[in-house]
């Protein structure tokens, strides 16, 4: 290599190392910013804002689902294995919500810590499975959870 | 120069237009075949012969277009600032002319990407657009590649125009392990990593086979319609010369 080309060479290393610092440092300052919804347990922990617009992560509780027969109000719990936020939310869920299934609702905590929802979407995970091996997996047992950690980071 | 040579032959030999032009005339015809076959072969395989899933049905099908197109918009990505980091340092013109052949390529596969994304989000998560750090890492994504097609039409000058897009393509290759890390580091609606390199894929094989082979065709087809750009590109910047020429004239 020419002189003139290993300076070349700096430049172009300096830029990109230069660029990752200052974006890595960026984005470590913005780090709560970035988070799509709060987990449970930030909510717990009084990490949330109350009355302004969250959204909150979590999965499902089995069991939790309270729906009014005559209207679409509908209660839920949603949990990251530690701690258990209640939702409540009128309106049309969509079509993947289900107990045991991921969801990040958006709205505003009240004084009782019930989380008023305008608007739930459901979390995807990254399996995916024939209806026959899911059936086989969940007559055994061995149906691939999300972890908590998911909701938590 | 008595100075040992820092690279194989091959890659000074890339530096010359004309052996470019020959080399990729050869490849060019054996890409299009793979990509052809796997596209078709693919498709079929993913539509008609792939079992659908027991939560979303056949809606994940999608996953057959979006994550081929999404790995293509990020590898040509890195291309791009792999060619631009070499146009830096060695002045070498086919590396430009690369870096400018593939800005429009990658910046199809990045919308293809998010409307397939968009397409897959409104029956799965019931929204069409969510702003959290994946979906929005590929949009800066499909941006930088606007910029960098901006910069090359914008600047009048090729050997100017083809320096400050390779400098753009440099800094914008840090949002690259963002979005591959986005669903790791932060809260996302987007899912984590179905394929990783270090474990099995999140799929059954009946799944992820015709993923596979979806992803090795648009990889035949990035590299096709890129050195089709490419050869392109050449012809029009050695149109003095006389190998150009002289195959013109017998065309």
């Amino acid at each position: 290599m020419t002189p003139k080309r290993k300076q070349r060479l700096l430049i172009v290393m300096f830029i990109v190392v230069g660029v990752s610092v200052a974006v890595g440092l960026t984005l470590f300052a913005l780090n709560q910013n970035i988070n799509l919804f709060y987990s449970p347990t930030q909510i717990a922990a009084g990490e949330a804002p109350q009355d302004t617009r969250i959204r909150a992560g979590g999965m499902v509780v089995d069991g939790s689902v309270k729906r009014d027969p005559d209207s679409l109000f509908v209660q839920f719990d949603i949990t990251d294995y530690d701690k258990t936020v209640t939702v409540e939310y009128t309106g049309i869920l969509p079509d993947l919500f289900r107990e045991g299934q991921g969801i990040v609702a958006q709205g505003s905590i009240n004084e009782k810590g019930v989380l008023n929802a305008v608007e739930v979407l459901a979390k995807h995970d990254e399996n995916y499975m024939p209806p026959e091996v899911a059936e086989a997996l969940a007559k055994a047992g061995k149906m691939p959870q999300p972890e908590g950690q998911e909701f938590n980071k | 120069m008595a100075e040992k040579k820092w690279m194989p032959r091959w890659f000074y030999q890339l530096a010359s237009p004309r052996w470019c032009y020959q080399i990729t005339g050869k490849l060019l015809p054996w890409f299009a075949l793979v990509a052809g076959l796997s596209l078709i072969g693919g498709t079929l395989w993913a539509l008609m012969f792939a079992p659908a899933d027991y939560q979303q049905g056949n809606s994940f099908r999608i996953i057959y277009l979006h994550v081929p197109a999404a790995i293509l918009a990020q590898s040509a990505y890195m291309l791009m600032a792999v060619a631009g980091a070499i146009a830096l340092i060695w002045k070498m013109k086919v590396a430009d002319m690369v870096l400018k052949s593939a800005a429009p390529i990658g910046a199809s596969m990045a919308v293809l990407a998010l409307a397939t994304g968009a397409i897959w989000g409104k029956p799965t998560w019931g929204s069409w657009w969510v702003w959290d750090a994946r979906l929005t890492s590929m949009l800066i994504l499909f941006f930088l590649y606007l910029g960098v097609m901006a910069l090359n039409s914008a600047i009048e000058n090729e050997s100017t125009a083809a320096q400050a897009s390779a400098v753009l393509s440099l800094v914008g290759v840090v949002n690259i392990p963002i979005i591959k890390y986005s669903v790791e580091w932060w809260n996302t609606l987007h899912q984590p990593a179905t394929f990783k390199l270090t474990e099995k894929p999140a799929m059954p094989a009946e799944m992820w086979v015709p993923l596979l082979v979806m992803v090795v065709g648009f990889y035949c087809l990035f590299a096709v319609s890129l050195m089709m750009r490419l050869r392109n590109e050449i012809v029009w910047r050695e149109r003095r010369t006389g190998w150009v020429r002289e195959l013109l004239s017998k065309q």
